[in-house]
């Protein structure tokens, strides 16, 4: 890696990340701070959400969740921030390389006294320092607001370290997959339509599959892999599920080295 | 020596060709031209000696050094303008600059001040902001900045206005006058003429020649014009003759062969006037694309 190139990398996203970064950060204050008001009525609520259908309860991970206890609100929240960290992840995984092509600055970069492997390595050091900052701003705020409302009201601990924690590799999914989906097509023209699809797509996939009655095709999606009614049921990870996320993370790092090391750059024209 | 030496080099995009069995040797020193219309494979060629694209067969080496296996090592003496210019749009001109010159071990801080004034660059600007023009220059100095031993430039010209575009040929010729080899890939003969030693000409993706840029010249047409009354054209459909013309008043071709014949025929006839000049390299170069 070279420290020129990281340091452009990482400027270049700052932005991204700090918005993201505050999104996120308003997300969690904002469903924690009606958590108070929502724990008095909760008993009540159960009962109601009883009536929903399953397949309705499933779509929206409530499903066997306590919403009048402070992890079960949370999970309902975490999903949430879930999903804008996929798509967050997906923006920088689809984009890492392929921008250089859109923009056309790929004859700039690579005419360069630099390897590919430099190149790729550089920015995907880059792109996890911008996601970390992110999670820690997911960390610190979900810890904050959490104490902030939960009214007096217990929580375990370790299962909270379990569900913060797991961001980091839900993050390096969707970044990895989109950098070695932007390697197989052949051009990426736009980076939102593909992190928005995968992101929305995955979460889809966890949410509707077991109504669509195929539970096998759930197995895939990392909203499943880091589901948080499992963790919190269970006070763990689902290993070999979490162990297969690994797996594709470093297959697609991998395959992206490999192909991004062969690929001939379009010319401008 | 041989600055660079491309082997048997040949590339298809897919089933499009890119260049097919390309050799040639460029020599330290010297402005190589590379001519051709758009489309014969100038850019491909260049591409692949950066190795921004690879081969589909044979090889070419740099400073005697494989292009590929040594590329990096290599890029840090290789300065590099492409024919379309494009930067990071958010970033100043000098941070684009400087950006640009952190990939290089050398110090390249003064010589970047140089390269602006003499190209008239306002490095405070944003490069979205910059005309089509001043976004090549931008292209000039980055590919300068670090005093390179070997030069591509693609397409260099287009888009600068004259007095930028000769103060960009005074540029080269003191970069080549220091020892730095340039490579000269163009479709303006015009400017290859000027400035390079020897041209090769790239048609659909194949080398048809290499030479000299003087025996191409001399050794091969003569461009003959005749004016006379009552000419037969005819008499001149001989051996040699191409490009055969007539209007009114007489006859123009070019002539390759033994001038003797040519003068023969000529003294046979009540001239009005007559000239045999040497061809500009323009017409040599469309007698190569017939």
């Amino acid at each position: 890696m070279s420290a020129n190139m990281y340091k452009f990398e990482f400027r270049a996203r700052l932005k991204s990340v700090l918005t993201w970064s505050l999104a996120v950060m308003a997300i969690a204050l904002v469903y924690l701070s009606i958590y108070p008001s929502f724990a008095g009525q909760a008993a009540l609520l159960n009962e109601t959400m009883a009536k929903f259908p399953p397949e309705f309860r499933a779509a929206f991970g409530l499903n066997g969740m306590d919403l009048s206890a402070v992890l079960g609100y949370f999970s309902f929240v975490f999903l949430f921030i879930q999903i804008c960290l996929a798509i967050q992840a997906g923006n920088y995984g689809f984009g890492l390389v392929s921008v250089e092509e859109s923009e056309l600055t790929a004859d700039f970069l690579l005419s360069k006294p630099v390897s590919r492997v430099q190149i790729l390595t550089s920015k995907v050091l880059a792109a996890l320092t911008s996601l970390t900052i992110t999670n820690i701003v997911v960390w610190i705020s979900s810890f904050v607001f959490i104490n902030l409302f939960r009214d007096g009201r217990q929580y375990d601990g370790h299962i909270l370290l379990l569900l913060l924690l797991s961001i980091v590799i839900f993050q390096l999914f969707f970044l990895s997959v989109g950098l070695v989906v932007s390697l197989l097509v052949k051009r990426v023209r736009s980076v939102t339509p593909y992190s928005l699809g995968l992101g929305f797509g995955m979460y889809i996939l966890n949410a509707f599959s077991g109504m669509l009655g195929d539970a096998k095709l759930e197995l895939i999606t990392p909203f499943k892999h880091f589901d948080p009614n499992y963790i919190i049921q269970h006070g763990a990870y689902d290993l070999p599920l979490v162990l297969f996320d690994i797996a594709v993370i470093l297959i697609s790092l991998a395959v992206s080295y490999w192909l991004y090391v062969r690929r001939d750059i379009p010319a401008v024209v | 020596m041989n600055v660079i030496e491309v082997d048997h080099l040949t590339k298809y995009y897919g089933k499009a060709r890119g260049i097919i069995d390309v050799s040639f040797q460029v020599e330290a020193g010297e402005i190589f031209g590379f001519i051709g219309p758009n489309g014969a494979g100038k850019s491909t060629t260049i591409r692949l000696l950066l190795s921004l694209i690879y081969p589909t067969s044979g090889s070419a080496k740099i400073f005697g050094r494989d292009c590929i296996k040594y590329g990096p090592a290599l890029r840090q003496e290789i300065g590099y303008l492409p024919s379309e210019v494009f930067y990071y749009e958010h970033m100043k001109v000098i941070d684009l600059l400087k950006y640009s010159a952190s990939f290089y071990k050398k110090d390249c801080t003064q010589r970047l001040h140089e390269l602006a004034e003499i190209m008239e660059l306002n490095l405070n600007r944003r490069i979205e902001d910059l005309s089509y023009g001043n976004k090549k220059k931008v292209g000039i100095v980055q590919g300068l900045l670090h005093s390179p031993r070997l030069l591509f430039l693609d397409e260099p010209t287009a888009g600068l206005d004259p007095l930028i575009q000769r103060k960009f040929f005074n540029l080269i010729r003191e970069e080549n006058q220091r020892g730095v080899t340039v490579f000269f890939s163009s479709h303006i003969l015009g400017e290859v003429q000027r400035l390079c030693n020897r041209v090769g000409i790239i048609k659909e993706g194949r080398i048809i020649e290499i030479s000299d840029i003087r025996t191409l010249q001399q050794n091969n047409y003569k461009k003959v014009r005749i004016a006379a009354n009552g000419i037969d054209v005819a008499d001149f459909n001989i051996e040699g003759v191409s490009k055969l013309e007539s209007n009114h008043d007489g006859v123009r071709f070019f002539f390759k062969g033994d001038i003797n014949t040519i003068v023969r025929k000529i003294s046979q006839i009540d001239l009005v006037d007559v000239s045999i000049e040497e061809p500009t390299l323009e017409e040599i170069f469309m007698h190569y694309y017939e």
